[in-house]
């Protein structure tokens, strides 16, 4: 079995194991749509308002859906032990920590990406801002997967773990958001986007160039 | 030569002595320029033409500023040697620097924040630089709660050396996102900072300034460090004599 086939098989390997556990899967989406749905609660249900700050809103909720979401990505290997058997395997662990972020990825970031264009549908989203936000939630959540992992990986097993990957994560994330809501808003006033689009397509490339790395070098430090 | 050197001072009870001799020295440099900085900068410097005296706070504001990121990259490449070369000796520096910086990060905002009542009118403003003063502040305390909460001293240190690591990688593109995003919600608010060149009568002090802020970060470091490394290394005998011995070497 070559690097190639060892990558897919951990990756179906993994979207398996999550298809299976279907409440891993949608909690994360619940907990999205809870949050979108405070913000009308919170602000009146006037449209200008809402159609404002609809960018921000989904934003905002798709970050934080993505962090708490993180802390699935390699607690069920850790606790049974198969994340060690991973990594002793004789594949590259950059190889297969990339199959399991994409897996996350999979199971987490393109739901969301999905949910959230849905969802804008109820905040009044112009629709001239459909496919800048769907653009940058593509090139976005992928980034908060790659920067996250790096982060699980060092918290995970922790007692507060959960909350200490919280902290950890959101200084990080904050450009994602602020470009990703810059295009956005951009867009809705009929300016160019290309420039945030470069940024988060610069800020994705190096994230996949350096997190696996840094993930895989993490997980071993805390198996020691 | 150098070789030799440096894994002489690697050895912690070399490290513990070479700090403990040191210590005495910087604190007194420090004292002296922060004596001379001060003097200077609020006596010497004259006033400024548009805000007045109250823009002798920039000697306490920009060298904390400056330390501030210092402290972090100091920290990042001291956990990288220590990760690399596996020097525990690094890892305690490493350690040793997340409060100080933190705390150099704390007194950058508190001072940014009364400079700019007079200023701006407010005690806070979401200016780029105060903007990312605070989230350097966060990294700074991320990365501590990182560390109190893995048990295991080395693994600790460890993970503190990636997390730091990952931290340097994103200061520059934090930097440049807050700013992009300033210019974009608010206008040139501080147009004011930004003005060319600062005279020459004032700019003595704020140098004199920064040294004193550096050796006295390094003073602080050496007893941060010297507590680390009794620390880390109370089951040895070395560290058992010394406590017992009440010796001062």
């Amino acid at each position: 079995m070559g690097a190639y086939q060892a990558f897919t098989a951990l990756l179906l390997r993994d979207l398996k194991l999550g298809f299976r556990n279907m409440g891993d899967l949608l909690n994360p989406l619940l907990f999205f749509l809870m949050v979108v749905t405070l913000f009308p609660l919170a602000l009146g249900p006037e449209k200008s308002v809402l159609q404002e700050h609809a960018p921000a809103v989904i934003w905002v909720a798709s970050l934080l859906a993505a962090s708490i979401s993180l802390d699935t990505m390699f607690r069920s290997d850790m606790e049974d032990g198969s994340l060690e058997q991973i990594l002793l395997s004789p594949y590259p662990d950059i190889i297969l920590v990339m199959a399991k972020i994409l897996a996350h990825w999979l199971m987490t970031g393109a739901p969301l990406t999905i949910f959230a264009l849905l969802l804008s549908v109820l905040l009044y989203l112009p629709g001239a801002a459909y496919l800048p936000l769907l653009g940058t939630l593509l090139l976005g959540t992928p980034i908060l997967s790659m920067v996250g992992s790096v982060a699980v990986a060092l918290t995970v097993g922790l007692r507060n773990g959960g909350m200490l990957l919280i902290l950890l994560i959101l200084p990080l994330y904050m450009p994602v958001l602020i470009f990703a809501i810059s295009a956005v808003n951009n867009a809705m006033r009929g300016l160019s986007v290309a420039g945030e689009f470069y940024f988060l397509s610069g800020m994705l490339i190096l994230a996949l160039t350096l997190a696996p790395f840094a993930t895989a070098y993490a997980l071993k430090i805390r198996m020691g | 030569m150098l070789g030799p050197t440096i894994d002489k001072y690697a050895a912690p009870k070399n490290a513990y002595s070479l700090a403990f001799t040191l210590t005495p020295w910087f604190a007194w440099i420090s004292i002296l320029l922060f004596i001379g900085g001060i003097y200077g900068g609020l006596v010497y410097a004259p006033p400024d033409y548009d805000q007045g005296e109250s823009f002798r706070i920039i000697y306490v504001h920009v060298p904390a500023a400056w330390m501030s990121m210092f402290v972090y990259v100091v920290m990042a490449i001291a956990g990288a040697c220590g990760l690399i070369w596996k020097v525990k000796l690094m890892d305690a520096v490493a350690r040793s620097c997340a409060p100080l910086g933190a705390s150099f990060t704390l007194l950058a905002l508190v001072t940014g924040s009364i400079w700019g009542k007079p200023m701006w009118g407010t005690w806070w403003v979401w200016d780029a630089r105060l903007t990312s003063e605070l989230i350097l502040l966060f990294l700074y305390l991320g990365y501590m709660a990182l560390q109190s909460s893995i048990d295991d001293r080395r693994t600790a240190a460890r993970a503190g050396a990636i997390l730091a690591l990952v931290g340097v990688v994103n200061i520059p593109i934090i930097h440049f996102s807050v700013e992009w995003w300033n210019t974009l919600h608010q206008g040139p608010t501080v147009t004011k900072l930004d003005t060319p060149s600062i005279h020459v009568t004032m700019l003595i002090p704020l140098l004199i300034m920064s040294i004193a802020y550096t050796t006295f970060f390094i003073t602080m470091l050496m007893v941060r460090l010297r507590a680390e490394i009794l620390d880390q290394e109370r089951n040895t005998t070395w560290v058992r004599d010394l406590v017992l011995g009440g010796t001062d070497k």
